[in-house]
């Protein structure tokens, strides 16, 4: 062995070497007693090869520093807590993200559960939205056929879902 | 409904009578949802927490399956009660330690709660007694599709629903049993079977979870993963690697009564002699006493009926319910007296042990 690995965390020597499969990959970690220790490696039943991995492959720090645009969680901040600030966190993390969920989950994407109301309100949502602009523009262009056609839609789309008073 | 009434109701785990299953205790499924477009409890303000959880308390306790329970903030709540409600297993111990912002809705009956503000916006939770996932999938599904209606949740279709920890991605679910494993632990085998569990996928931890001990020999078992799999899936595959320790048990059992039997029916008995007479009892020894009559139940030892005795007492001999017994607040010392002034009681009434079937 000619040069002797150092630990994935501080840099130090490492003298811990973990090799683990998880779902037939094989991850390598290298830590040195102290960070060992801390991560609970020595302990078989309290450690967490998950959280571990998570915050090992953060190390090489790939892109610099992102940022949330919508709530202002950091890079710094996930690898400090393991958690994000935001669902959108989802989205301007997600080149961190990708690489981590492969090692932490079965899979990559959801087979499960689907929030059917809550979707079907947000396309509606949209969709009344959509034609409320559309109905404005052509309003303001002048374009009153177009106008009255956006309205009469606007109008099925609105009285299709509210809810009926009786059966 | 009050928090001390409710702590003094009946409750699906001190109080049932489906004391029936010899490992599993009791089944829980846990489910993880945010509102969309809120930041998660961990990075909020303390004012966005607070409308977060007027929007969601008043969402949850207005559901059915709410009707008639509790709903309430945690800051209401002292150190005692807060303490009782994890001793039931109803909330966790870190949404004991939320500082402001946080609420707790609990059905009536004390099988499904809502924590509001824990690390995700609202954490669903159902148990039961036993051995019963389908029964507490159903509940847990209806009550969430039920809450759905009222609150959007943040939810993407690639990759589900979006929690604070990437580790709860997707599914979001944490289906978990407590298992009652004695035998496996009289003849070390537990190790080996918590290293196995793990290679699974699946997490071992103690009785209150995360970093809690096994006093008792009771394990939770639980999935680990939530992203790649649809719920029936996972709890499918959790129920295999479940039934495969219950099978473990049950032989580790049969062979200890076979091969030390004396050994057995002695541990048993002297557990049975010190829950009767004993003068001072921590927690952690009470919990082992009550694993061997639990033991020796399930071996005929002592009747059936005494089971669901065992099972409340499991709850019953923890600190904070040994002082909401006795009204007020004692130091580990004074507790001690209590729970085995408690325990003598319960005892005094037990038959004595036949052991006719495992002695030989």
């Amino acid at each position: 062995m000619a040069n002797s690995l150092k630990c994935d965390v501080c840099s130090k020597p490492a003298t811990v070497h973990l090799t683990q499969i998880v779902n037939s990959k094989i991850h390598k970690v290298d830590l040195c007693e102290a960070c060992a220790q801390a991560k609970g490696v020595t302990d078989p039943s309290g450690f967490s090869l998950a959280d571990l991995l998570l915050k090992a492959s953060l190390n090489p720090e790939p892109t610099g520093d992102i940022r949330c645009e919508s709530c202002g969680f950091t890079q710094q901040d996930f690898k400090k807590t393991g958690r994000f600030g935001c669902p959108s966190c989802y989205n301007h993390f997600s080149v961190l993200l990708e690489p981590m969920l492969d090692t932490m989950h079965k899979g990559v994407a959801h087979t499960g559960k689907v929030p059917q109301r809550a979707l079907a309100r947000k396309s509606l949502y949209e969709r009344l939205t959509q034609l409320e602009t559309e109905l404005d523009q052509a309003i303001k262009a002048e374009r009153y056929e177009d106008a009255a056609r956006y309205r009469d839609e606007l109008h099925q789309v609105k009285q299709a879902s509210s809810p009926k008073e009786d059966a | 409904m009050k928090i001390n009434e409710l702590i003094d109701s009946h409750s699906e785990l001190t109080d049932t009578a489906a004391s029936k299953s010899a490992v599993v205790l009791m089944t829980r499924i846990r489910l993880a949802r945010n509102l969309a477009k809120h930041p998660f409890p961990g990075w909020a303000k303390d004012a966005q927490k607070r409308e977060i959880r007027d929007q969601c308390m008043q969402a949850v306790a207005a559901l059915p399956q709410m009707k008639r329970g509790l709903a309430i903030p945690v800051e209401t709540l002292d150190e005692l009660q807060k303490q009782i409600l994890v001793e039931r297993h109803l909330i966790s111990r870190e949404l004991c330690h939320a500082k402001s912002g946080a609420g707790i809705v609990i059905s009536k009956d004390q099988s499904c709660v809502v924590m509001i503000n824990e690390e995700d916006h609202l954490r669903i939770q159902v148990l039961r007694a036993g051995y019963q996932f389908k029964k507490v999938w159903n509940t847990i599904n209806t009550l969430d599709s039920d809450l759905e209606e009222h609150l959007d949740y943040a939810f993407s279709p690639k990759l589900g629903y979006l929690s604070a920890c990437p580790t709860n991605l997707g599914t979001a679910i944490r289906a978990s049993t407590m298992m009652h494993l004695p035998a496996l632990v009289i003849s070390s085998q537990m190790e080996k079977v918590v290293r196995a569990v793990n290679q699974l996928g699946m997490a071992v931890r103690g009785l209150f979870g995360e970093g809690s001990d096994a006093s008792g020999s009771i394990f939770q078992i639980s999935n680990q993963t939530t992203l790649g799999e649809s719920e029936d899936e996972i709890i499918k595959h959790l129920n295999g690697v479940l039934n495969t320790i219950i099978e473990q048990e049950l032989n580790a059992r049969e062979k200890l009564v076979e091969s030390e039997p004396n050994k057995l029916s002695d541990k048993i008995g002297r557990a049975f002699g010190i829950l009767q007479n004993g003068y001072l009892l921590n927690s952690s020894e009470a919990m082992n006493l009550l694993s061997l009559i639990r033991l020796g139940i399930d071996l005929g030892i002592f009747a059936d009926v005494h089971r669901a005795v065992v099972d409340r007492l499991f709850i019953e001999c923890q600190p904070a319910h040994v002082q909401h017994a006795a009204k007020g607040t004692f130091d580990p010392s004074q507790r001690d007296l209590l729970r085995a002034e408690k325990l003598r009681m319960e005892f005094a009434k037990m038959p004595a042990p036949d052991f006719s079937n495992t002695v030989r």
